[in-house]
């Protein structure tokens, strides 16, 4: 179970509004889409679902509970770059989560406890097709290779939510197919609610059951930071039905 | 044409070049050599080469007449042992001291504006503190390496460990990372590299504290032998000591980036 409530939620840097006032409720197991202009803030509110952040005001609620000050466990991140180890293989990279779990002290897993964490992390490698590559160093993988791992990395751990910054955006238009085919995959198997951000309108609306669109109401010319942004779009998505964006929405969207 | 940043010298070629400015240094030394000896066969300033056959046969070979010791492997054994102890501690305060200020942010409030006036004060500058407070023996030389070592290692250990990307601690936290465990598992693993390229980096140094140290206040060393001898301008035991002492201090390098290679395969850069 993991549902999402915002309530009049604010984020302010010093003179520098970046969001205003968000109400929002995500229902458990919802799978959003966030888009929006660059520095309107969508990175700003996962740091804040991730627990890296305070909100200004308002108030941000994980199952009715406001979000630890902390990252942890029940709260995965895939960021765009640079969330791999990269002194440990392929494997013990997916390894390392359930090594943290199963012993406080060491971090390591030894005998019965290790082949079970070994039967799971191999089917899941399995499942991200990289099981050829389970030996070698993040620097030896491909781009996409290294975000089919950082997601796997992310959901060994059975996170409650999963949070995704523009996980595909530094990839191949040609290889994303594979890797949403994987995350829809990873989602209906593990039960998670996920944000997503995403640049790519098509994907948002290929992925998700929900859509937001974050952007400005208001704006001032002559102090842009006076206003911040809040989801302006709040659109339902059914992926069975193969929702596309309509040309009209289109245009507005990426006005 | 390629341009020249492009030109790569073969494997053999490269070999030919970096031999080069060795033989020409050795050319030139014998050509002067002779010439000066041509002048005045007394002169002491470039012996010729027979002379350094002769040096190294009595200090290396030989016993010495007055102690009973072959000099040359005493001077080596008494300043390695001096300069592998003072690199372990320096690198244990290293490894110690830069992760747990790289890591906590605590620790860096408190060390670290500390480290950083420590790296400052010239070691030299409080050698006689030293010589004073620890005596003469070997602990005080031992301690000025370290003095003058360690907190460049320190340093240079928690700034790799305050580059890592916050990504990956944030990664790790939402794995279910304590502070203790991204210490050890996930920050202290890729310091490892850093340590050896830092120690790498203060071998020079350490080998002029050395040698600092056993000039003042010593009675066997390398660094004493050749203070000891220049009274008598023995060019004929200097410049061998010299060589050797370069050798030791290239062997030691070159063992360190073979076990960087070795042991930590995943930091090399390609
Ligand atoms: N730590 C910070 N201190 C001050 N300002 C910040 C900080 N972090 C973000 N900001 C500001 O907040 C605004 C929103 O940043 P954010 O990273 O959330 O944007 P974004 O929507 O993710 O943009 P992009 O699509 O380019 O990633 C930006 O104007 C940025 O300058
Ligand atoms: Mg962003």
């Amino acid at each position: 179970m993991a549902s999402v409530t915002v309530k009049h939620l604010w984020k302010e840097y010093g003179d520098q509004v970046v969001l205003e006032n968000l109400n929002l409720h995500v229902a458990d197991r919802e799978f959003v889409t966030i888009i929006g202009a660059s520095g309107c803030g969508k990175t700003t509110f996962l740091r804040m679902l991730l627990g890296v952040e305070q909100p200004t005001k308002g108030q941000l609620l994980i199952d009715g509970q406001p979000v630890p000050a902390e990252p942890g466990p029940d709260r995965g991140i895939v960021f765009q770059r640079y969330s791999l180890f990269p002194h440990l293989s392929v494997l013990d990279n997916l390894m390392l989560g359930l090594e943290f779990s199963g012993s406080r002290w060491l971090g390591k897993l030894f005998g019965a406890k290790r082949r079970e964490a070994l039967e799971k992390a191999e089917s899941l490698l399995e499942a991200i097709g990289l099981h050829t590559a389970r030996d070698k160093y993040p620097s030896q993988l491909s781009g996409g290779m290294q975000q089919r791992l950082s997601i796997a990395q992310s959901v060994i751990r059975e996170p409650k939510i999963l949070l995704l910054d523009e996980p595909f955006g530094a990839l191949d238009p040609g290889i994303t197919a594979d890797m949403h085919e994987i995350i829809l995959r990873l989602w209906q198997a593990n039960r998670m609610t996920i944000f997503m951000i995403t640049h790519d309108l098509k994907e948002s609306f290929q992925l998700g059951t929900r859509l937001l669109v974050f952007d400005k109401r208001r704006h001032d010319p002559h102090a842009p930071e006076r206003y911040g942004a809040t989801v302006t779009y709040d659109i339902p998505l059914n992926r069975k039905k193969h929702t596309a964006p309509t040309p009209a929405l289109t245009a507005e969207l990426v006005r | 044409m390629p341009r020249l940043v492009n030109l790569y010298p073969s494997r053999g070629s490269a070999l030919a070049l970096g031999a080069l400015p060795f033989l020409i240094l050795i050319a030139a030394y014998l050509f002067g050599s002779a010439a000066r000896l041509a002048e005045n066969p007394d002169d002491k300033l470039l012996p010729a080469p027979s002379a350094f056959v002769d040096t190294l046969k009595s200090y290396a070979v030989e016993e010495d007449r007055r102690s009973g010791e072959v000099l040359w492997w005493l001077d080596t054994g008494a300043s390695m042992k001096r300069l592998l102890v003072a690199l372990a501690i320096s690198a244990f305060i290293g490894i110690a001291g830069g992760l747990a200020i790289g890591a906590l942010p605590v620790m860096r409030s408190l060390f670290g504006p500390f480290v950083a006036a420590l790296a400052m004060i010239p070691p030299l500058a409080i050698l006689p503190i030293l010589f004073i407070a620890l005596g003469l023996g070997e602990v005080a030389k031992i301690a000025l390496i370290v003095f003058g070592v360690a907190p460049c290692i320190v340093r240079d250990v928690s700034l790799r460990a305050g580059e890592l990307p916050k990504e990956q601690l944030i990664k790790a936290q939402t794995l279910g990372a304590s502070s203790w465990l991204l210490a050890t598992r996930v920050i202290l693993p890729q310091l490892w590299p850093r340590l050896i390229d830092a120690l790498r980096l203060t071998l020079g140094s350490a080998w002029l504290f050395l040698i600092a140290a056993e000039a003042i206040a010593s009675t066997e060393g390398l660094g004493y032998r050749i203070f000891l001898v220049r009274r008598y301008m023995a060019m004929d035991v200097i410049l061998p000591y010299v060589i050797w002492i370069t050798l030791l201090a290239y062997t030691m390098d070159w063992l360190l980036r073979l076990a960087r290679a070795r042991f930590f395969p995943w930091a090399e850069t390609r």
